[in-house]
């Protein structure tokens, strides 16, 4: 069973993040979006919305550096001060987006809601399952301390044996049935990723910063460049 | 010179009856599907008034178009950082209230009520839920100025009048009002493309059309606030955004769009004028006062040889040119100089230019119910019943003398026409006349001849847009026989 969920399980979801991410943009690019409700209810996306984003991105991302750079996640972690500090602000991050993902879900549940209207199935699920999953982290900042330091010896090594196919499960079948629970489903979401509305994630506008303001496309003429190459 | 040309359009407020049935030909053939229903890329509102979304113009609530910042332009949106935190929430969103709950009736209902003594009546469902609602307002709530204490009274172009000629305004015998179309005014400087975090939003090179792709489109939503029109609309079915596509598949079959080609009082114009890109940036970095003009010099005479060459050197087709140069738009925007962009102050160079109404402004009946025509015949400009003022704040940025310019030529045609076909005012009052309108009697029988008497392709001149062409370079038609045409494979639903 342990072989299933920490070996195949992440492998399945991963291939599958990642292959039908890349079909699904390369096929079907209508269906990105973000799929955003905003215009048909703004009050309490603002409580939900806010908090869950940026919750959830500084949480993604204090989960991702520390599992790709271990190195200065200890060293960061080796202080007192900075452990304490660091503990502090991860538990609260994590009841922030609690906070936001559960108006968020109020939101779509709120009855003569019109959110309703613009509401499937899998925005349901995926709703569910991020609420096991940011529910079961936040109970584990609060109940099992000092989560950056353990995760960096339990689920790191882990990590790292998946991704370098070597699968080593030591470190995690010991843990309690909690922190397990957090891993499974925290795969799931990503087995989840590519079929709803999560893709729009990937989808994050970086290019925005850099590109000219105006976009112009053309049919059948030669480039902008070009043209001013000639009429000089 | 980098030369491109631009399908602009001019309407005509003098002829605008206010029937809407631009509005309903374009709702027709466009915004019909699921999401949509609330939209109305073509709209008719009444001036005084809000407007659709409500209050659209108050630009310290929506935050659209530009602003200049130490000579260079910017979004008033805010910097593009600022954009991307506001990503998951956008504050300066209209909310589906500031547009209306879109409704219609359950008929059926009609049908199957049980004989009895009261006559069936068919409830108002929500068109989003399908549940049963109470209509608080519509689209149009104040047309021809229903519930003007709430709705005209509230409008931002009063803000330029003093107290007094508001209390005027609003005494019943003074009641005064116009109708104002809008449509998307495929600007030269948009800044909804601008605004679009994805870059889905794009002018289409060969005719400046402003198109939204809905496979790069991510629905970010900073399009809706970018626009100070309120011109592009968010699909909340399929999670993307959508606006007016000037009817670009019907114009590439030499048809005019729908809302042209429909409109009773017949008065849209639309015709392709040339402009030179290199000089957008600069022209939308003017100084107020200065815009209109700017705006009216950026387009260039298709009839200059010199212009002309260039235009082929920059790959413009020859056919276009020629286009160009019937143009009905050059005539009134350039030419007579009578049409005026709407609230030029935002800084896109909307290409949608608008002829003030004369009527609503000068129409004070005299005892014999007759117009005052003749004697000192601008005299009646400055005791107006409807503010220079108000007329500059829409369509020069506060520039009356801009808009009494217009009024001046608007009158003189009238006035000479007159002398000439009623003969109640002599002719050398009409010249004179014309001579403080700064026009010629040639001027006359042209604005004249395209106000009153032209047909359909005169007023609309689409240019030849030389579709098959561009589709053969890239494929072979005989693949396609029998093809629909558009090709969505996918259906275009919610995804997922």
């Amino acid at each position: 069973m342990d072989n299933f969920l920490f070996i195949a399980f992440p492998y399945i979801a991963l291939t599958l993040a990642i292959g039908v991410s890349i079909y699904r943009r390369l096929r079907q690019p209508y269906t990105y979006s973000s799929l955003s409700s905003e215009i048909l209810e703004k009050r309490k996306l603002f409580w939900g919305s806010v908090p869950f984003h940026y919750g959830i991105t500084l949480i993604l991302l204090a989960h991702l550096l520390a599992a790709f750079l271990p190195g200065p996640a200890a060293w960061l972690l080796g202080d007192q001060t900075r452990r304490l500090v660091l503990e502090v602000t991860g538990m609260a991050l994590g009841l922030y987006t609690f906070f936001g993902l559960v108006v968020l879900i109020i939101r779509r549940l709120a009855p003569k809601s019109l959110v309703q209207a613009a509401t499937t199935y899998m925005d349901g699920l995926i709703l569910f399952v991020l609420l096991i999953q940011i529910g079961s982290g936040t109970t584990i900042a609060i109940f099992d301390r000092w989560g950056g330091l353990w995760y960096l010896h339990t689920a790191v090594p882990w990590f790292w044996s998946l991704a370098t196919f070597r699968p080593e499960l030591v470190t995690v079948v010991s843990l309690p049935a909690f922190v397990k629970l957090h891993f499974v489903v925290g795969f799931l979401v990503i087995l989840l990723f590519p079929f709803g509305r999560l893709v729009h994630l990937v989808m994050l506008p970086l290019q925005y910063l850099w590109r000219p303001y105006q976009v112009v496309i053309w049919n059948r003429r030669k480039p902008d460049s070009y043209v001013k190459e000639v009429a000089k | 010179m980098n030369i491109r040309a631009q399908v602009s359009m001019v309407f005509h407020l003098d002829k605008c009856i206010g029937c809407h049935t631009c509005s309903l030909a374009c709702k027709n053939l466009w915004t019909d599907r699921p999401g949509t229903e609330y939209m109305w890329w073509n709209n008719v509102e009444t001036k005084p008034g809000t407007g659709y979304p409500t209050l659209y113009e108050d630009q310290e609530q929506y935050s659209g178009g530009w602003v200049v910042e130490n000579g260079k332009l910017r979004l008033r949106l805010g910097s593009r950082k600022s954009e991307l935190v506001n990503i998951s929430y956008n504050p300066r969103l209209p909310a589906l209230d500031d547009y209306y709950h879109p409704f219609t009736y359950r008929y059926q209902d009609l049908i199957d009520a049980p004989p009895g003594e009261d006559q069936p009546v068919a409830r108002p469902i929500s068109m989003i839920t399908g549940e049963d609602m109470e209509i608080e307002a519509g689209p149009n709530w104040d047309d021809s100025m229903g519930g003007s204490e709430i709705y005209a009274a509230n409008d931002p172009n009063l803000k330029s009048l003093t107290e007094e000629e508001r209390r005027q305004f609003f005494e019943l015998q003074q009641l005064v009002y116009f109708y104002l179309p809008r449509i998307c005014n495929h600007c030269l400087n948009p800044s909804c493309v601008a605004a679009c975090p994805s870059g889905a939003i794009y002018k289409r090179g060969e005719d400046g059309i402003v198109l939204v792709s809905q496979e790069k489109c991510q629905g970010w939503r900073m399009c809706i606030s970018g626009c100070p029109y309120k011109k592009v609309y968010f699909n909340w079915n399929s999670g993307k955004a959508e606006k007016c596509i000037l009817c670009y598949p019907r114009m590439e079959m030499g048809e005019p769009p729908a809302c042209m080609h429909t409109c009773v009082g017949k008065i849209r114009y639309l015709g392709v004028v040339l402009y030179d890109a290199d000089r957008i940036e600069e022209t939308a970095s003017k100084p107020e006062a200065e815009l209109v003009e700017a705006q009216r010099d950026l387009i260039l005479n298709p009839f200059d040889p010199e212009v002309v060459r260039q235009a082929l050197i920059c790959g413009i087709d020859l056919k276009i040119i020629e286009s160009a140069q019937k143009s009905p738009i050059y005539r009134y925007v350039k030419q007579w100089r009578m049409a005026l962009p709407l609230h030029p102050e935002w800084r896109t160079l909307p290409m949608l230019f608008y002829i003030p109404p004369l009527l609503p402004v000068t129409a004070t009946l005299s005892q014999e119910g007759y117009y005052e025509m003749d004697s000192e015949f601008f005299s009646s400009l400055e005791s107006a019943r409807l503010p220079i003022r108000y007329m500059a704040s829409l369509f020069t940025s506060g520039d009356e003398a801009e808009v009494v310019a217009v009024y001046r030529k608007l009158l003189g045609v009238r006035i000479y026409k007159r002398a000439e076909s009623v003969g109640d005012i002599s002719m050398e009052t009409a010249f004179q006349a014309l001579k403080e309108a700064g026009l010629t009697p040639e001027d006359v029988e042209g604005i004249y001849h395209l106000t009153a008497i032209a047909g359909a392709d005169e007023r609309m001149v689409v240019p030849p847009f030389l579709r098959e062409q561009a589709i053969e370079m890239g494929m072979d038609t005989q693949d396609f026989q029998e093809h629909r045409g558009f090709g969505n494979l996918i259906w275009p639903t919610r995804g997922l």
